[in-house]
């Protein structure tokens, strides 16, 4: 699944990030690279962007840019 | 004797170190902890990003410290990404080679931070690493140790806590102390690049022959980039300089190594990280605890559907609201201040060009300057506080998708909304949005925003020409209905604008929004008083000189080529018999207390004769001053320009008054007032003013103004880029005569054809 399809509080791990534009490097050189947990931690207002909790900070992506993050569900 | 000279280079020679780390790390903090508040601001060539150089302080060392913008990776996409790597490998003209790059981290943060810290590493500088916000660690429940991450890097760990000005003292030790004993180069070994495979190695290997050989010898460093990056700024530039044939060799070097299995540009932040997870192991551990942070309550609110949206509302309220209520006293006492030195200047000076230079022009330029100056405190006050608490890119965060629609990011909102008050620190601000083109579109569409310089030529209009119909038994307006839409038609306009330089000005793909959202914390005053200080300084002395010499300039245009001799006697005996009028007026007082009827009418009698005296060199003086300005390079010019001002209505009066408001849009009332022979001292609320307005024909006898006059001259203000400081700030922050020029063609342009419509759909 995708990382914008992550529910509320829930927590998954991070299997690729698509693309090598700059979008997928700038994605990547945040801690944003397979094998990482990500937790959602909240929508914007107006639904986007999205709240991540990720290599230990907060950080938020609009919903078109976390579509480009390829994520699995964890136990 | 000569050998030990040259091993220990004497106090005085010039050092060079320079301050780099990802934003919102506390580097300004530390920047002016060990420069104090002397840096030298400036300009690198041909990019928009600032050039900060301070010197530090309390060093027995001459050491200059350049603060590098924050980043959070050396992979450059544009110029103004490329100064870092630039300056920390020397190639800019003008700025020697730092010696030591000294690294900042968020102690709290270390893992993300680490990724910037591993490229430096790589381009071979002594480095130091200093790990900020070190009561931050303490408070999260993160266990760091200094000393194994040190000895794990090979570089040299000081902690500080910046904004409290905790540490400083060991940071300027070790910076001395590491410029005096320049430690041994690291091994390349110790990389991260020494983990990259082998297949780019070899690539890289034969890319930095060949460059050599074509006579562009490139730094390991940035030819690893070239590879890496899509669309990498190092690339364009030699592709710039003429060599065309990178971008094959680069291509098809990328088409080996996807054959070899080496993802591009997968690999490096893989392998930095896997090599930074290995660097911290056992050195930094964060104690996983059930429990929510304040900050993270905190943020639950203020991000929340309905609460978050009221709370942002209710903040952005309240910060407009104070700087319209703490920046109005300043700015009366400016305006009373300048009124008190002009007829400081006018009981000492003779009527003259002297005169007139100093009140009209210098003291006029000068209020003009510094009646910026509350608002530009205010805000800046505001946003350092909003910033450095955090609540700033929640902002962001919360208003992204409605400005995401035009195209910007949530970052654009606080900068045009502070543009309503005025463009001038709106602009200023933009500075919070490091992405350029959203920059740049946010800063060319603030001038647009109505600012608080309009609304008296609004008025002006509005009371003289709109009828006071009203609406809904009384409770809605006619004029206010027009001044409400004089109010948002920039603003309406600025949404196709901005879609339009979007689109065909800064085109490529839409901003990544990546942000960071940093925990909440108290705000420093330290940081506050710095940011505040900083903005203030940058304004008078970059964007106030400018400005002062436009009203300079315009003044002159006004006064020259006319000959003021019979303007200046007038004024002389204006002022004698205004002064004999005063002294009538105390006999007079004393006649009536010693109750001396005779000398009472006697006195009454002689007051009427200088009142009408008055009267009649007061309209002899306005009458010349008006020839004067028919007749000054200014009035030429507005005659000249007469034929481009009819189709909207205008005589050339307007025009006159329209080119010389372009100091500030509101002296288009005093010049208007002058140039209807009223004197200079006329305010929007002026009958005096109106009545000439409405008094005005055409040589055929038509009224120069009506409805459709005055919604055109509205609309054109509305519009038009008539303000020199906001023109000067766009020059000023931009680095750059092509944005200002850009902005006067483009809102002109605007103005003109919004004008002309207006005239006709109205007449």
């Amino acid at each position: 699944m995708r990382l914008d399809e992550l529910g509320q509080g829930e927590t998954a791990e991070i299997t690729e990030v698509l693309g090598n534009d700059v979008l997928a490097s700038r994605l990547m050189e945040m801690g944003i690279i397979d094998g990482e947990p990500i937790t959602m931690i909240g929508k914007a207002p107006m639904g986007d962007p999205i709240e991540f909790s990720v290599q230990g900070y907060r950080i938020s992506l609009r919903k078109l840019e976390a579509a480009r993050v390829q994520i699995a569900r964890t136990r | 004797m000569l050998g030990k000279e040259l091993a220990s280079p004497t106090p005085a020679a010039l050092r060079t170190v320079a301050l780099i780390g990802n934003p919102n790390t506390g580097k300004s903090s530390l920047f002016n902890a060990l420069c104090g508040m002397n840096a030298r601001v400036g300009n690198y060539p041909g990019v928009t990003v600032e050039q900060k150089v301070g010197r530090l302080i309390g060093s027995k060392l001459t050491v200059d410290v350049i603060d590098l913008p924050g980043t959070y990776s050396l992979a450059a996409r544009s110029a103004d990404e490329a100064v870092a790597v630039n300056v920390l490998t020397g190639t800019f003209p003008n700025q020697s080679k730092p010696e030591l790059a000294v690294v900042i981290l968020d102690a709290a943060n270390i893992e993300r931070n680490l990724y910037l810290f591993s490229q430096i590493y790589e381009l071979g500088l002594p480095v130091l690493v200093v790990l900020n916000m070190w009561d931050r660690v303490e408070a999260e429940g993160i266990s760091v140790e200094a000393d194994l991450l040190s000895k794990r890097l090979g570089v040299p760990v000081v902690c500080t806590s910046a904004n409290k000005r905790k540490g400083i003292e060991l940071v300027r030790e070790a910076i001395e102390r590491l410029l005096l004993s320049p430690p041994e180069a690291i091994q390349p070994s110790r990389f991260a690049r020494a983990q990259f495979p082998g297949a780019f190695h070899r690539e890289v290997d034969e890319l930095e022959n060949w460059l050599t050989s074509e006579g562009k010898p490139s730094f390991r460093f940035q030819v690893d980039r070239l590879l890496i990056d899509t669309d990498g700024e190092y690339q364009r530039s030699l592709c710039q300089s003429g060599l065309h044939e990178i971008n094959d060799r680069i291509a098809a070097s990328r088409n080996r190594l996807a054959e070899a299995g080496c993802k591009v540009p997968m690999f490096e932040t893989k392998t930095r990280y896997a090599w930074i997870r290995r660097t911290i192991e056992g050195a930094v551990t964060r104690r996983e605890s059930k429990s929510v942070s304040w900050s993270d309550k905190v943020d639950k609110w203020l991000t929340h559907r309905w609460v978050g949206m009221f709370a942002f509302v209710l903040i952005m309220f309240l910060v407009f609201q104070s700087i319209t209520f703490f920046a109005a006293l300043p700015m009366q006492g400016i305006e009373a201040m300048q009124g008190w030195v002009g007829a400081q200047a006018e009981s000492l000076l003779p009527p003259g060009a002297l005169r007139s230079l100093f009140v009209d022009g210098v003291v006029a330029g000068v209020g003009g300057v510094l009646m910026f100056l509350p608002q530009i405190a205010i805000l800046f006050f505001f946003i350092a506080v909003l910033e450095d608490c955090g609540y700033m890119a929640r902002a962001a965060f919360v208003m992204d998708k409605l400005m995401s629609s035009v195209g910007l990011s949530g970052k654009s909102f606080l900068p045009l909304m502070s543009s309503f008050a005025c463009a001038v620190p709106g602009i200023m601000a933009t500075r919070t949005i490091e992405n350029r083109k959203d920059r740049m579109v946010t800063l060319l569409i603030a001038p647009l925003m109505s600012c608080s310089a309009r609304m008296p030529v609004y008025i002006l209009m509005v009371s003289a020409f709109v009828p006071a119909t009203t609406y809904a038994a009384g409770w809605v307006s006619l004029q206010g209905l027009v001044l409400l839409g004089m109010q948002s038609i920039g603003a309406i306009v600025a949404i196709p604008v901005a879609w339009i330089l979007k689109k065909f000005f800064f085109p490529g793909e839409t901003a990544t929004f990546l942000m960071e959202l940093h925990s909440y914390k108290w705000p420093s005053p330290f940081v506050i008083y710095q940011r505040v200080w900083e903005r203030v300084l940058a304004f008078v002395t970059r964007a106030g000189t400018l400005i002062f010499c436009t009203t300079v300039l315009v003044w002159a245009a006004g006064y020259f080529p006319g000959n003021h001799d019979q303007v200046d006697a007038a004024t002389s005996s204006l002022e004698k018999q205004q002064a004999e009028l005063a002294s009538l007026e105390s006999q007079k007082a004393n006649a009536a207390e010693a109750q001396e009827a005779s000398k009472l009418e006697q006195l009454d009698n002689e007051l009427e004769k200088t009142r009408q005296a008055i009267a009649e060199e007061t309209d002899r003086v306005n009458s010349l001053r008006s020839s004067l300005i028919e007749n000054s390079f200014l009035g030429l010019t507005g005659r000249f320009i007469e034929p481009v001002v009819k189709p909207l209505g205008w005589d050339w009066k307007i025009g006159v008054a329209v080119i010389a408001s372009f100091p500030a849009r509101e002296v288009i009332i005093s010049t208007l007032g002058t140039i209807y022979a009223l004197g200079s001292a006329e305010d929007h609320e002026s009958e005096g003013l109106q009545a000439q307005m409405k008094d005005a024909q055409w040589p055929d006898g038509r009224p120069v103004f009506s409805l459709a006059t005055a919604m055109s001259i509205m609309i054109f203000f509305a519009l038009c880029a008539q303000c020199s400081a906001t023109l000067m700030t766009i020059r000023r922050e931009t680095n750059s005569w092509r944005w200002p020029v850009f902005s006067f063609v483009y809102m002109t342009t605007l103005a003109y054809i919004g004008a002309w419509i207006a005239f006709n759909v109205f007449s």
